[in-house]
């Protein structure tokens, strides 16, 4: 099992999760963060006095999936959250030892499903 | 939907054709229409239904007309009242969420304190007996009539906005309890003694400032230049929040909730309406309407002014100071709207609003920490109004009459008040910075003063994750 750590623009969580959904995806877990990468932040005014935000919100998504669905799965994020602009954003994938459904205890791939 | 409207809109035609025509009803000219009736014929026709009765039971319109009067001014105070919502809007808009409890405590508290102080006895300074300096009766106000305990409830909200000027000057990082310290006396020394210096004959004092020819109507200088210059005392002592200034750069520590801070200004706005124009204290001539017109149009010109000047000087508009300049406006005709033409109360407006923004970002880059812009709102542009009077009044300005006495008498005034205002309050807050403590210590500033001072958030969901308690600890006090 892999876990897919996507980090992505705010607008794009409705396509991504959309694009998801269809492709079988039975549940993810999204926060909200900030940080920054080749996307500098942006300067504003407060009353006369500039100030620059370096850090940028963004919208990380973390799905599990079975080995064998990884590929798929991140061609489906990148092209529901591709604009071309830099601040894309990034995808992280790592390696998961266990997966337990609470509800029935199931384990591994069947608790993914 | 339309038949509803049109039913509703018919109903309401009806109602008010029946309660307009029993006042089309036979007077001492025989059946005239009400409004070609003279003042005294129409009161006199109210007056059978109200209890407007002399001291014989009989129904005069002078009395209806004297107790109009007194209604007229107790609407304006609460209207005035109003504005406490507004200063508590405004400043807990412009500063930070973890002080939100505390700026709502000091708002509140400073008219609790400043009205039971200026019943007891700031309304006999300002308004008793006078020895020439201050008043020496009337403490412990009671009231020989209607209009007595009127007069004072109007003052009373006079007060208390003088008072809770500073507030937004001190705000995050003053100790709650020399904050109760301060508003208890600017309401019963600081405020009232200045205060009977201009209007103290209004009632049985003497204004010695106020018969030289000082001219302040609402209080431009006796309410806002008073708490200005007192909040610029308290900035100063107190010195600028925690990493506000780096560097020798100025740090912007924006407000957390500007939405807010609009609110506010438009209830301030409204309230001015009590403001200006209630300080006609009488209804007799319609003058008022005139003061809420002048009112209006240096609200408007300020918030412009406030726009252009911000716009050019920043490339962008900016909401917090066009916020400002409608207030600067608002504060500036204070002095005026009773006899500064509409023309020259739109000039009035707009210096002041462009003066606000300069005025704040310079006394800001020159190292005084003053989150709302108290002392540029109130001090400076209180003083600007109360110079304007000399410039502008229809009569005596000297840009309409030409005569140079009233921009004289004006800015002695304005020097006056600078001086009682500025150096007393320096005095208190050093007083209180030498024995019980001004300022929290870095700890508690950091933390926020609403957990740290009182001991709850303003905002709990929002600084702790959980949304209820993890573990109850214990009951205090039990």
């Amino acid at each position: 099992m892999k876990k897919i750590e996507a980090i992505i623009r705010h607008f794009k969580l409705e396509d991504v999760k959309a694009a998801l959904t269809k492709e079988g995806i039975q549940g993810m877990t999204v926060t909200e963060v900030r940080g920054f990468g080749r996307q500098k932040g942006h300067t504003e005014i407060y009353r006369g006095a500039e100030y620059s935000v370096d850090l940028v919100p963004k919208v990380k998504i973390e799905v599990v999936v079975p080995d064998a669905d990884l590929d798929r799965v991140i061609d489906t994020i990148i092209q529901s959250a591709y604009t071309g602009q830099v601040g894309d954003g990034k995808i992280f994938v790592s390696d998961i030892t266990q997966a337990v459904r609470i509800r029935t205890r199931e384990t591994g791939d069947q608790a993914l499903k | 939907m339309r038949a509803f409207c049109a039913i509703v809109l018919g109903m309401a035609s009806w109602f008010c054709l029946c309660v307009d025509r029993p006042l089309m009803a036979e007077t001492a000219g025989g059946d005239k229409p009400f409004q070609s009736l003279s003042v005294d014929e129409r009161l006199e026709i109210l007056a059978q239904s109200s209890l407007a009765r002399d001291d014989e039971g009989k129904v005069t319109s002078a009395n209806l007309r004297g107790e109009t009067d007194l209604l007229w001014m107790c609407i304006a105070a609460f209207l005035v009242f109003a504005m406490q919502a507004g200063f508590a809007c405004v400043e807990i808009g412009f500063t930070r969420a973890k002080n939100a409890a505390n700026i709502l405590m000091k708002n509140l508290l400073d008219f609790c304190v400043g009205s039971l102080l200026f019943w007891a006895i700031g309304f006999g300074l300002m308004f008793g007996k006078s020895n020439g300096l201050f008043g020496t009766s009337h403490f412990f106000f009671h009231g020989q009539t209607s209009y007595d305990w009127g007069f004072l409830i109007f003052q009373t909200v006079f007060c208390a906005t003088a008072a809770t000027i500073v507030s937004g000057a001190v705000a995050e990082r003053i100790h709650f309890h020399a904050y109760l310290i301060y508003s208890a006396v600017i309401s019963a020394l600081t405020y009232p003694i200045f205060g009977s210096w201009v209007w103290g004959s209004a009632y049985q004092g003497t204004s010695w400032l106020g018969d030289m020819g000082f001219h302040d109507f609402a209080g431009s200088t006796v309410v806002h230049s008073i708490g200005g210059w007192a909040a610029l005392a308290g900035a100063l002592v107190l010195g600028p929040r925690l990493g506000k200034y780096r560097a020798g750069r100025v740090v912007p520590i924006p407000g957390h909730n500007l939405p807010l801070a609009g609110l506010g200004v438009f209830i301030l706005w409204l309230g001015w309406f009590g403001f200006n124009p209630g300080s006609t204290l009488s209804v007799g001539g319609g003058h008022f309407a005139y003061v809420a017109v002048t009112t209006n149009l240096a609200a408007s010109a300020g918030a412009i002014g406030a726009l252009i000047v911000s716009w050019v000087w920043f490339k962008k508009p900016d909401p917090s100071f066009a916020l400002n300049g409608a207030l600067a406006g608002l504060v500036a005709i204070t002095a005026g709207c009773d006899v500064i033409p509409a023309s020259y109360s739109i000039l009035t407006g707009a210096v002041a609003g462009a003066i606000v923004v300069i005025s704040a970002v310079l006394l800001d880059r020159a190292g005084l920490d003053d989150p709302v812009g108290a002392v540029s709102v109130h001090g400076v542009c209180g003083a600007w109004g109360t110079l304007a009077v000399g410039l502008f009044a229809a009569e005596g300005g000297l840009l309409t009459a030409g005569e140079v006495h009233s921009l004289l008498v004006q800015l002695l005034g304005i020097v006056v008040a600078f001086l009682w205002s500025f150096l007393t309050s320096l005095a208190l807050f050093l007083g209180i910075k030498y024995t019980v403590g001004l300022r929290v210590d870095r700890e508690t500033e950091l933390r926020g003063l609403d957990i740290a001072e009182h001991g709850l958030l303003a905002y709990p969901e929002q600084f702790v994750i959980e949304t209820g308690p993890t573990e109850v600890v214990g009951n205090l006090g039990k």
